[in-house]
């Protein structure tokens, strides 16, 4: 009992030092984005010319001439489109394979496995120039296909490593059963098994999502006028005039606000993402 | 769990194969093909053997850019692996507070890495960035596109920034999963505050610890998006790192000989230290498994 006490007392300091470190990180974490944020409320005189930490004239200007203006916000279309493509294909292709990779050994699986993974260690700078030649020879070039599938690069293997990762928690006894029952395999994998991995479908279409969507070199690369995405309007926004700061800050702040908004909800599961499928 | 054999299981392979084939191997043939050949424009190519090879590796070019990436992986590595398992540590372990932490710190991973770059940049410059203005107000020069110093501290700032949460977050879903009766035990035992960090926690974090360190390895050495919207790789060639130097080969400069050469061997270096760590890692988990 005492040592329960001696303990709790000394935990005391302890408990406040954590307090600490998370402030202090989670402050060194925000204050970059929050600078952004209230940069996109500014007017541009207001942020070349004054110092405020906060907007003393508040402005929606910057998102207006965003929203308004189509070589803006069709950036935010393409995005969307191709990275919803490349999600779509990724995962129909990512279900199967990780299926069988959970459930069986077959010839070659543990080298196919490392494989599939060494796409995902492999630098998109070394794909830029050959898949820029790739897709204009097949006049791919400047669609969303184009970019979507060169996205499969890395989102294929990262999308079997976390379905693997979900689909070994599921009991095989599940598969037998409904085998004996009389299920062929298509029908029981899409009535029975898809369900019952919905969850771990979602945190991979977030995660699929995310990574094409953050993306930059390779999309930059195989787009021109068509299929731009946000990302590369905004980075030939600061080469070309470098000087409208607020609608480059306003159009950041739109390109974070899709993974904001579904964080909350995969936020037990990220870590599982992130790693693959590995934790 | 006992997978069984069945060579059938192929088929459900396939889709993935062709795919993945697609938009890798067609390119990568297309790579290593260059590599051994010359070009005097159009399409005329002729075979070189290994000239571009030896070339590259007598280039002063390529051996700085790979020397300051090396150096880049390991100061980033050094610094966020172990922030990472402080705040990991640090994290509330449940309730309202777990979920904000975990939102927020979330945050800076999910966004696109142009927009990193241009998040620092605002942030860092001495004329509009809350940053760069303090650090100027508090008397130290400061300025990240003109000065190499200041250019290396801003980039690892924002790398820091950007991946410390992943390392963190890795940590800390390892250390949910020990069980309150280890603690228990330390209690009783009263191990110090080390010693359970040190007996408990440490080993029972080396699984997730090393697919921090191999993601982590992995993405900063080949970094490319962040410092080229940052400073360009800038100023003059301190920041370039091996993906700024190999696009500016490829596609600023087109010298498809020699840059495929390059993408070659960068590939192989980073699959051959990647195959280390992950053979490291399957080990780990088998001995997990075992024990």
């Amino acid at each position: 009992m005492s040592a329960a006490k001696k303990n709790a007392s000394a935990n005391k300091p302890k408990v406040r030092l954590s307090i600490v470190v998370m402030t202090i990180y989670l402050l060194f974490l925000l204050v970059p984005i929050y600078w952004l944020v209230i940069m996109s409320f500014k007017s541009n005189s207001e942020i070349l010319g004054m110092f405020t930490l906060f907007p003393t004239d508040f402005t929606l200007k910057n998102y207006q001439t965003i929203l308004s203006d189509p070589s803006w916000y069709m950036g935010y279309v393409n995005s969307f489109i191709y990275v919803s493509l490349n999600t779509v294909i990724s995962l129909s292709v990512a279900l199967p394979a990780a299926y069988a990779f959970s459930r069986y050994r077959f010839f070659g699986d543990n080298h196919l496995f490392f494989w599939l993974l060494t796409n995902r260690m492999a630098p998109p700078a070394v794909f830029a120039l050959p898949f820029f030649q790739l897709y204009s020879s097949v006049s791919l070039f400047d669609t969303h296909i184009a970019v979507a599938l060169a996205h499969c690069l890395f989102n294929v293997p990262l999308a079997v490593w976390i379905l693997e990762g979900f689909m070994r928690g599921v009991p095989r006894e599940i598969d037998e059963t409904a085998f004996i029952d009389g299920y062929g395999f298509t029908r029981f994998f899409t009535r029975i098994f898809v369900p019952m991995i919905a969850p771990g479908i979602g945190v991979t279409a977030f995660f699929c999502f995310m990574f094409s969507w953050v993306e930059l070199l390779l999309s930059r690369t195989l787009t021109s006028v068509e299929a731009k995405p946000i990302t590369a309007i905004m980075t030939r926004t600061v080469s070309a005039s470098g000087l409208d700061w607020g609608v480059l800050a306003a159009a950041g702040v739109l390109t974070i606000i899709p993974g904001a908004i579904v964080i909350y909800f995969v936020r037990n599961h990220i870590a599982k993402g992130f790693a693959l499928g590995r934790v | 769990m006992e997978k069984t054999v069945n060579q059938r299981a192929w088929f459900l392979v396939i889709p993935v194969l062709i795919l993945v084939a697609f938009s890798s191997i067609i390119p990568m043939m297309t790579v290593v093909n260059y590599s051994f050949q010359d070009t005097f424009g159009g399409n005329d190519f002729f075979w070189v053997g290994l000239e571009w090879y030896r070339e590259l590796l007598h280039s002063e070019r390529l051996w700085d850019a790979f020397g300051r990436q090396l150096l880049f992986s390991s100061i980033i590595l050094s610094i966020e692996v172990p922030l990472g398992i402080l705040v990991a540590l640090s994290m509330p372990k449940k309730g309202i507070s777990a979920s904000i932490c975990l939102v927020l710190m979330s945050l800076p991973l999910l966004i696109p890495y142009n927009v990193v770059g241009t998040i620092w940049q605002v942030f860092g410059r001495a004329d509009i960035g809350l940053l760069g203005r303090t650090l100027s107000d508090l008397g130290i020069s400061y300025n990240y596109s003109q000065n190499a110093f200041d250019a290396w501290a801003t980039v690892i700032a924002m790398d820091v920034w950007h991946w410390t949460s992943l390392v963190a977050l890795l940590c800390y879903a390892g250390l949910r999963s020990i069980p309150n009766a280890y603690y228990q035990a330390a209690m009783i035992d009263q191990a110090s505050r080390w010693s359970v960090f040190r007996f408990i926690e440490l080993p029972k974090m080396r699984g997730v610890l090393m697919i921090a360190i191999l993601l982590r390895f992995m993405d900063s050495f080949m970094i490319y998006t962040e410092p080229f919207v940052l400073t360009g790789g800038g100023p003059g060639n301190t920041t370039t790192f091996l993906s700024i130097d190999l696009v500016k080969m490829a596609l600023g400069q087109f010298d498809l000989g020699p840059a495929a050469a390059f993408s070659l061997m960068y590939f192989l270096v980073i699959l051959l230290i990647s195959y280390v760590f992950y053979t490291v890692m399957i080990t780990a988990e088998k001995d997990e498994v075992q024990s």
